[in-house]
């Protein structure tokens, strides 16, 4: 695992989690430094988003520590748990709005909920994350008018309302074109560059989300293979890494002999 | 045979884990509704759901059940000549059992099935979670409000039944069957004690918490149902088992209170 002089903001610490009779997670080591944006790739039922809600506090682990602000949230009270709670952000995969409410009650909830703000000073702060969103005028709307793009970005809206310090992204792209997920990716740049929160994606948008990563983790063969920066990620030994970075960016990182050796075969 | 105990072990395990599953989550409910912050609006709110828009179907029905009780009575009591005992025989009736549990099993058709069908959603599509994930307590917000409001909706509903329900029998005894009005009303006078109508309030107080108890935990466990509770499937399989579960329950402990209460 790389270090880094950064403090780990979340430390996942020998997590072993089985349903039923799956082990999903195997002594699973990961490590979030803050301000820092973490990416965890790998294949699709793998359990990433396993991962994520372990971190969320939404799965106890069978065994193994989940610390957070140094609490380690798998043992903790529910009390302590919330309270920790009120530092995260959460885009859902699949964006989990209130259906029956608004655009604008679904931003305005937390609010309504965790601060004695006025209706007045709730409808200003809605509407400027509406707006930084590029939703203005979508507020009266419920989610089922809106189109995915929109409820993702609507999702966002929410799980920033209240300055979070961490915020979660499971799958922020999956059922988007190209632009739409282009364009989530965008308002990811500019809210963290302006808000100045960690990050935790997990994603297979592999490798545009290398972009926006200062740290790729791959989960595979239920262990996380490695914690690296991009680049060391794409040039690393490990077999997995090599084989998921060959899969999904095709063999560039091959080196000159190897080519040459190709190419004479044929 | 060593299956046959492992399945009775199986489901009395089973049995169990609900049992206390259930009794946690009526306890944390109550916990909330007892804690501060106190919010007025959800209450409302859930008030007009669960009450006033089950104002009309128990209108209709508690018309419609003291009409029918007034003609059967009156037919029955015609063979002994006590005819004039028909306001007591449909208001006791109406009071004591047929106003607090017809009104119960009309809400859980209603209300109940929304509740359970609305949470188990919420469930199934993660927006509980979301909640949870926004410290925001879904206890607090979403369930302690529809605990109160079934308290306070569903004594209101039965007298509302048993008002309406009392008019029917007048009507079919009085205005059709010629019984005489004032002995109607005597006889009724008469027959009718606090102890009856404390006995309606009490059931329908029970009632108001059984039906919120039952459907909402049904909703809100729906990932933890062993039939399985996804999809749009598991929450019609789960509306309907807790539709059935708080019908059965409401008849179950009307025998009890009357038993405890006579």
């Amino acid at each position: 695992m790389t270090t880094t002089d950064k403090q780990p903001i979340i430390e996942l610490r020998k997590i072993t989690k089985t349903f039923g009779t799956q082990r999903v997670l195997d002594k699973v080591n990961l490590r979030v430094y803050e301000g820092t944006t973490l990416v965890i790739v790998g294949a699709s039922g793998q359990g990433k988003s396993v991962i994520l809600k372990h971190m969320l506090g939404l799965v106890r682990p069978e065994r193994g520590n989940v610390l957070v602000f140094g609490t380690d949230i798998a043992t903790c009270s529910r009390r302590k748990l919330k309270e920790i709670r009120k530092n995260f952000g959460v885009l859902f995969q699949n964006v989990a709005l209130f259906d029956s409410m608004t655009i604008f009650d679904n931003v305005a909830l937390p609010l309504r909920e965790r601060t004695d703000f006025s209706a007045r000073e709730i409808r200003e702060r809605v509407e400027a994350k509406l707006e930084l969103m590029d939703l203005q005028g979508a507020g009266a709307k419920y989610p089922a008018q809106i189109s995915g793009g929109m409820q993702k970005r609507v999702g966002l809206a929410r799980a920033l309302v209240l300055d979070p310090k961490i915020v979660f992204f499971d799958e922020p792209t999956t059922g988007l074109d190209v632009h739409k997920s282009n364009e989530i990716y965008r308002l990811f740049y500019k809210t963290q560059a302006q808000l100045g929160y960690t990050a935790v994606i997990v994603s297979h948008d592999v490798p545009k989300i290398f972009k926006l990563s200062d740290y790729v983790a791959l989960l595979a063969n239920k262990e996380i293979q490695g914690c690296l920066t991009p680049e060391e990620f794409q040039l690393s030994d490990n077999d997995h890494i090599r084989s998921f970075v060959e899969t999904t960016m095709g063999p560039i990182y091959t080196s000159e002999r190897e080519e040459t050796s190709f190419y004479e075969k044929v | 045979m060593q299956k046959i105990f492992d399945k009775i072990g199986d489901e009395t395990l089973n049995f169990l884990e609900v049992a206390g599953r259930m009794g946690i989550f009526l306890l944390a409910c109550c916990g909330r509704i007892i804690a501060p912050p106190y919010k007025l609006q959800p209450v409302i709110k859930q008030v007009h759901f669960i009450g006033s828009r089950s104002v009309f179907v128990i209108l209709f029905t508690g018309a419609f059940t003291g009409m029918v009780l007034g003609l059967q009575g009156y037919y029955t009591l015609r063979k002994f000549g006590s005819e004039g005992l028909l306001g007591s025989a449909v208001a006791l009736s109406l009071l004591r059992e047929l106003g607090p549990v017809l009104t119960a099993l009309m809400v859980i058709g209603r209300a109940g099935s929304a509740i359970t069908a609305e949470i188990g959603i919420m469930r199934n599509s993660e927006q509980i979670d979301a909640l949870e994930c926004m410290a925001i307590d879904p206890y607090k917000y979403l369930l302690a409000p529809k605990f109160v409001a079934g308290v306070i909706a569903m004594p209101m509903l039965t007298f509302i039944f048993n008002v309406v329900g009392i008019f029917g029998g007048y009507l079919v005894g009085v205005g059709l069957l010629k019984v005489n009005s004032g002995v109607f009303f005597q006889s009724m006078y008469d027959a009718v004690n606090w102890v009856d109508i404390n006995m309606g309030i009490v059931k329908s107080l029970v009632f108001g918490l059984l039906v919120i108890w039952i459907c909402a935990a049904k909703g809100y466990f729906l990932h933890l149902e062993r039939s399985g509770g996804f999809g749009a499937e598991g929450v019609s399989r789960t509306t309907t088992s807790a539709v059935v579960m708080a019908s059965v329950s409401i008849l179950i402990w009307d025998y009890l209170i009357s038993a405890i209460m006579m």
